[in-house]
């Protein structure tokens, strides 16, 4: 339903994407994971027919979006990052506008209208100004402008952003009642809500796709690491230095200094407990441990960890004392 | 065509949604009836009775500094303001050619003109009860500002495509057309074949025939071909968003 190709995009000496290939099946819910920056939303207006790849193709529902784009363009269903609407509408005058610019008929618009709004639960502020709105229902106007006319493909750049903990339930819920129905691809930073939502998750960073698996798969890919955390009072290079060398350790880093009170966070390989032994070498150093406890990573920390890691960035070790 | 009808009606709501459109047309309808006033009592004190030379060529050439300074403020938000708010991106995911767009934009700014335009015609209408004047100049002239405000418009609607900012849109818009306006002003430091030149490609001298009551076709083919030219660079402009983009990368 969905084909990319190589697709690269260039601004000028910026490569905001490289190479970037993935099929998406019909019905199937994707979601597009990476930190801000990486190339998300290229991807998706690249899909959206906002602009064409420097190279590459990508094909929607069998069209290719720069050759075929209004028939691309026909197919889809699109939900903007910066979800931005003419304030000086009414909801209704503006979904009205909207199935215009799609080409619903006239005889099925307000049917339509009305099963959009419905399902995004907007029917109440049906008269209202858009620019009265608050964020949650702009957002879900938005929402109901991508379903308008039944897109086969939604596209959703980051649909949850910015909505309170019930909203973002809310559009999550109502993602899910979209499978089988619609082919969606959605873009996150947000971990849980992939989870929540996707069949298969992308990863990008850096405008390079990192890794396509299902949720769960790509879970316990991320659960490789643990992290515990120490509070000792010692000079900080010769702690980090006394840590470093404790087989299984895999970094180390001085999160606080307090006088000559170090927090350090150790990351180690996950199988192994290494609390006795980092206690152990604490204490023989002669320096008083004051804490001592393992770190519970979230998903985003692990992927970020992830992230970090493929980059190869060296990741600083040491402060000066 | 009904795309291009959608977002025509879209534009004439955003005009006559907010103040705008009143305070420009009031603005416009001021400076115009204000110099309708004031040649009209020079015209009867001093004019004599050749109304064409001695009433509308003064009017209509009057009346093209009105819509000049009206007009850029009519075009500079068609596409500043939806950049700056981003609605433009949607715009562009819809299934619509972009040729519709820009026609759509341009008819609504050019129905909101006419109807800036309209209101114009009450205090000739008045004097006409009174003194049965000749109607032909008259008309002619009607249609040399017409001609001339589209001409504005699809210059301001391309200036409105190359920014965010409406304000640098309306000052970049008087910016062309100021040295429209004064680029035959010279004649002594040109040779006679540059002036002439000019002349052939000013606006504001194009305009001259019309409030002379003289129709030419010449004239005529010069504003389609101004407008034209606009309307494609407009095209051109908004086909940067291929490599340039939209709003910020990422």
């Amino acid at each position: 339903m969905i084909e990319a190709h190589r697709l690269t995009k260039r601004f000028g000496f910026f490569t905001a994407i490289a190479e970037v290939s993935f099929r998406v099946d019909e019905g199937e819910i994707v979601g597009f994971l990476g930190p801000n920056g990486a190339g998300k939303s290229t991807t998706m207006r690249i899909l959206g027919g906002v602009f064409p790849p420097t190279s590459g193709y990508a094909r929607v529902a069998g069209h290719d979006v720069v050759l075929d784009s209004l028939r691309a363009r026909q197919a889809i269903g699109y939900f903007p990052e910066r979800i931005a609407l003419y304030t000086d509408m009414t909801v209704r005058e503006y979904l009205g506008y909207v199935a215009d610019m799609k080409h619903v008929p006239a005889k099925q618009q307000k049917r339509e209208i009305e099963r959009v709004m419905d399902r995004c639960a907007v029917t109440h502020m049906a008269h209202r100004l858009i620019g009265t709105l608050s964020k949650g229902y702009r957002q879900r106007v938005g929402i109901a402008q991508a379903l308008l006319g039944q897109p086969k493909v939604l596209i959703l750049d980051e649909p949850t952003a910015g909505l309170d903990p019930e909203q973002v339930t809310e559009v999550r819920k109502l993602i899910r009642e979209l499978r089988g129905h619609s082919t969606v691809i959605l873009s996150t930073h947000i971990l849980p809500e992939v989870e929540a939502t996707c069949d298969r998750v992308l990863i990008i960073n850096k405008g390079r796709l990192l890794a396509v698996d299902t949720p769960s798969n790509l879970n316990r890919r991320l659960r490789q690491l643990s992290q515990i955390h120490i509070e000792a009072q010692a000079p900080v290079v010769s702690l980090l230095e006394a840590v470093r060398q404790i087989d299984g350790v895999v970094r180390v880093e001085a999160t606080h200094t307090d006088g000559n009170v170090v927090s350090v966070l150790v990351s180690t390989e996950p199988t192994k407990d290494l609390r006795s032994a980092i206690a152990e070498r604490v204490v023989r150093q002669g320096w008083p441990l004051l804490e001592i406890r393992p770190v519970q990573l979230s998903l985003e920390e692990i992927f970020l960890e992830l992230v970090h890691r493929r980059d190869q960035v060296p990741a600083s070790q040491e402060v000066s004392p | 065509m009904k795309t291009t009808l959608t977002i025509c009606k879209r534009e004439l709501r955003s005009y006559f949604g907010s103040y705008i459109a009143y305070v420009l047309t009031a603005l416009f309808l001021l400076l115009t009836g204000g110099f309708f006033y004031t040649w009209l009592r020079y015209f009867i004190l001093f004019g004599g009775y050749v109304l064409p030379s001695g009433l509308w060529q003064q009017v209509f050439l009057d009346m093209r500094y009105c819509a000049m300074i009206v007009l850029p403020l009519v075009t500079m938000r068609l596409f500043a303001e939806e950049k700056k708010l981003g609605t433009i991106e949607l715009l562009w995911t819809y299934p619509v050619r972009d040729v519709e767009v820009v026609l759509g934009k341009f008819l609504g700014a050019w129905l909101f003109y006419l109807f800036m335009l309209v209101p114009t015609v009450v205090g000739p209408l008045v004097f006409y009860a009174f003194y049965r004047f000749d109607l032909g100049p008259f008309l002619t002239g009607y249609l040399g500002v017409l001609l001339l405000g589209t001409a504005f418009i699809a210059c301001g609607m391309f200036v409105s495509s190359l920014t965010e900012n409406q304000v640098v849109s309306a000052m970049g818009t008087y910016g062309i057309l100021i040295t429209f306006w004064y680029i035959t002003w010279n004649e002594s430091v040109a040779s006679v074949a540059v002036i002439e030149a000019l002349l052939k490609i000013s606006l504001f001298d194009r305009f001259l025939n019309f409030a002379r009551g003289v129709v030419d076709t010449q004239d005529i083919v010069f504003f389609v071909l101004f407008v034209l030219y606009f309307l494609f660079l407009t095209l051109a402009s908004l086909d940067a968003r291929k490599w340039r983009g939209v709003g910020a990368a990422s």
